[in-house]
């Protein structure tokens, strides 16, 4: 295993350790160990219902795993709420678009701020003196997003109205915003068509080399995830089938046989 | 027709009235207000000062409702608190209204606080109900709390809520200065300067982080918690400052009627203040103004209007206090089929259609 530069990895950065998660009598996911490396793209892939989603939710704390640990950089998430999660620089983006729809673009990204900005009721109602500087020094933070992503012209837009590949970037957009040291994306590119998802794979490629991000990409489209991922975890019916580089991964046999049926003999 | 407006710097950017023709409107609404006691009759300066309190108490109901998106039947039972805490300060111990008001404010936001921990697993009508509790609890206690004070004092004479209390006029001073002559003019100032107060206050909270935070648990709370957002504290927080501002209406209520009973508080009232921002305009400031004189302009229209029909119809004149409540009704009706995004957007579009007129396709 190697980063992009080629480089002999160092320490992982997360420990996704003996993960067992049960909804009821449905396993969800059984066993599922592997690392993630700093500034690393590593891709989670696998057909449908495979348990893709349910991983990361249980890396942002919105899911509670029954067995297992997950340690990002030493400290254990298990048991944490996802705000304190989201407090020690882990951020996400969902599969299905959870935009604030009722709020600006703008507004959107600066709640992408709120973990690192301090200002509450009172400061916020009284507003000129500390809450009106705090504001203003974020949404520079947030104007240097809005250059990255190219959505200046619809900053002051309402999301709700904006298509549908805009808003999948807007909502990276409110993850980059945190500033985090590792991107959970999933499906960032379903349903774009395939310049949007050049745009969008640029942008992560841009993010992984200029902020040196970890981010951890679901993605059904092989190709993309063949080209831009350093590392690939392949899950089928909650187990871990494969792990390894794109080159690796596509040779595995279980992995061909996930994908492409087997032959019963 | 304007082609569009350029900031070069952020405050300028992010400032409540970003457009010159919003800070001339502005400035002619301070104008009015300024000068409107000057001119209205003691009528009409009730019916501001009744709007007055009506908009802080909507203003505040809509930080929950329409912001925040938290459900609240209980807003009557705020209202008490702060009303109830205020006249116990005057009438017993004798303290004035600038400093009971604040008091009673703080009271009315920790027990909103409290009654507002079901919202951390009860959503949409489910929290309702919960908040109905607030409601029936407050008033419960509001008309049985002698009972307690007399077992717990063993006098049975003591005597501190009755059915109603009566505010000591003298309560009625700030920073010393005593409150006499007319009580509608003097009352005009103090709630209209409240009323400012609130407005102001909500609405740099909704452009800062505390706001936007709330704004984003009604949005998606999912996405709200995954980016940082602390769904309990800030909850409790829309409760508290919900309650806080629900308990200035009612504490300046108390002090401008000089008597304050149970009965003003009771379930109709919350319903009548959720309908009032409802009609006005969910999630705004302004909406809430506006729903707030619509729904106590409304009844006091219409039963002038039926005075007068009474007039040359005497034989409806036993019918009309029945087709007045009717009208009202069928007002809000109406209004909700044809405008249900409220009045702050019929407003929002009528200024569309002069902005882009003689374009306006």
């Amino acid at each position: 295993m190697a980063d992009r530069n080629g480089a002999s990895m160092p320490e992982a950065q997360m420990q996704i350790d003996g993960i067992g998660l049960s909804f009821g009598g449905v396993r969800a996911l059984s066993g599922i160990t592997f690392n993630i490396y700093p500034s690393t793209i590593q891709a989670i892939i696998g057909p449908n219902g495979a348990g893709k989603t349910s991983m990361l939710n249980c890396i942002s704390g919105l899911y509670k795993p029954q067995q297992g640990q997950i340690r990002f950089e030493g400290r254990n998430l298990i048991g944490l709420a996802p705000h304190e999660i989201a407090q020690l620089g882990i951020a996400r983006s969902f599969q299905n678009i959870e935009l604030f729809r009722h709020m600006t673009v703008v507004d959107n990204l600066m709640l992408g701020r709120h973990v690192h900005m301090r200002g509450g009721v009172l400061t916020g109602g009284l507003y000129w003196g500390p809450g009106q500087r705090e504001e203003i020094a974020h949404r520079e933070a947030v104007e240097q997003v809005i250059d990255l992503l190219e959505i200046q012209s619809i900053r002051k837009k309402t999301v709700g109205s904006l298509s549908y590949g805009l808003q999948k970037r807007v909502e990276l957009g409110r993850a980059l915003a945190m500033n985090p040291r590792l991107l959970l994306l999933d499906e960032p590119m379903a349903g774009m068509n395939s310049e949007e998802k050049e745009d969008m794979a640029r942008f992560i490629l841009d993010i992984s080399e200029e902020q040196r991000t970890t981010i951890v990409l679901i993605e059904h489209d092989m190709g993309v995830v063949m080209d831009i991922s350093d590392n690939v975890a392949v899950l089928e019916f909650g187990q871990l089938i494969a792990y390894g580089t794109p080159a690796e991964v596509k040779a595995n046999p279980a992995v061909v046989a996930a994908y492409l049926g087997q032959e019963h003999s | 027709m304007q082609s569009g407006t350029f900031h070069s710097t952020y405050a300028g950017d992010m400032a409540l009235r970003p457009y010159w023709p919003m800070r001339i409107r502005i400035i002619l609404i301070i104008a009015i207000l300024l000068l409107f006691p000057w001119f209205g009759n003691r009528y009409w300066l009730n019916l501001a000062n009744t709007i007055g309190i009506a908009a802080i108490g909507a203003i505040g109901l809509n930080v929950l409702v329409g912001f925040t998106g938290q459900i609240s039947i209980g807003h009557a039972g705020f209202m008490a608190v702060g009303a109830y805490t205020t006249g116990l300060l005057a009438a017993h111990a004798g303290l004035p209204m600038w400093i009971s008001i604040p008091i009673a404010c703080i009271v009315a936001a920790g027990i909103g606080a409290i009654f507002g921990m079901p919202s951390v697993r009860l959503k949409g009508l489910y929290l309702a109900i919960a908040t109905l509790a607030a409601q029936e609890i407050i008033i419960w206690f509001l008309t049985k709390g002698d009972k307690f004070v007399q077992m717990a004092t063993g006098d049975r004479r003591v005597v501190f809520f009755g059915e109603s209390l009566s505010i000591p006029p003298a309560a009625n001073s700030l920073f010393g200065f005593a409150l006499k002559g007319n009580n509608d003019f003097n009352f005009y100032w103090v709630i209209m300067t409240c009323l400012v107060l609130t407005v102001l206050f909500v609405s740099n909270l909704f452009r800062s982080r505390a706001g936007r935070a709330m704004v984003a648990i009604r949005d998606q709370d999912i996405a709200a918690q995954v980016i940082g957002v602390d769904l309990f504290k800030y909850k409790l927080l829309a409760f508290a400052t919900s309650s806080f501002i629900a308990g200035l209406a009612g504490a300046l209520m108390a002090h401008y009627r000089g008597i304050i009973s149970w009965e003003r508080f009771t379930i109709d009232v919350s319903i009548l203040y959720l309908s009032m921002i409802i009609i006005g305009g969910l999630g705004s400031v302004s909406g809430s103004i506006y729903g707030a004189a619509f729904m106590t302009i409304l009844p006091a229209l219409l039963s002038n209007v039926s005075r007068a029909a009474s007039g040359f119809m005497p034989a409806f004149a036993n019918y009309l206090p029945y087709i007045q409540q009717g009208a009202f009704g069928l007002a809000i009706v109406l209004f909700l089929i044809f405008e249900p995004e409220g009045i702050v957007k019929m407003w929002r579009n009528l200024k569309d259609y002069f902005r882009l007129w003689p374009f306006s396709y």
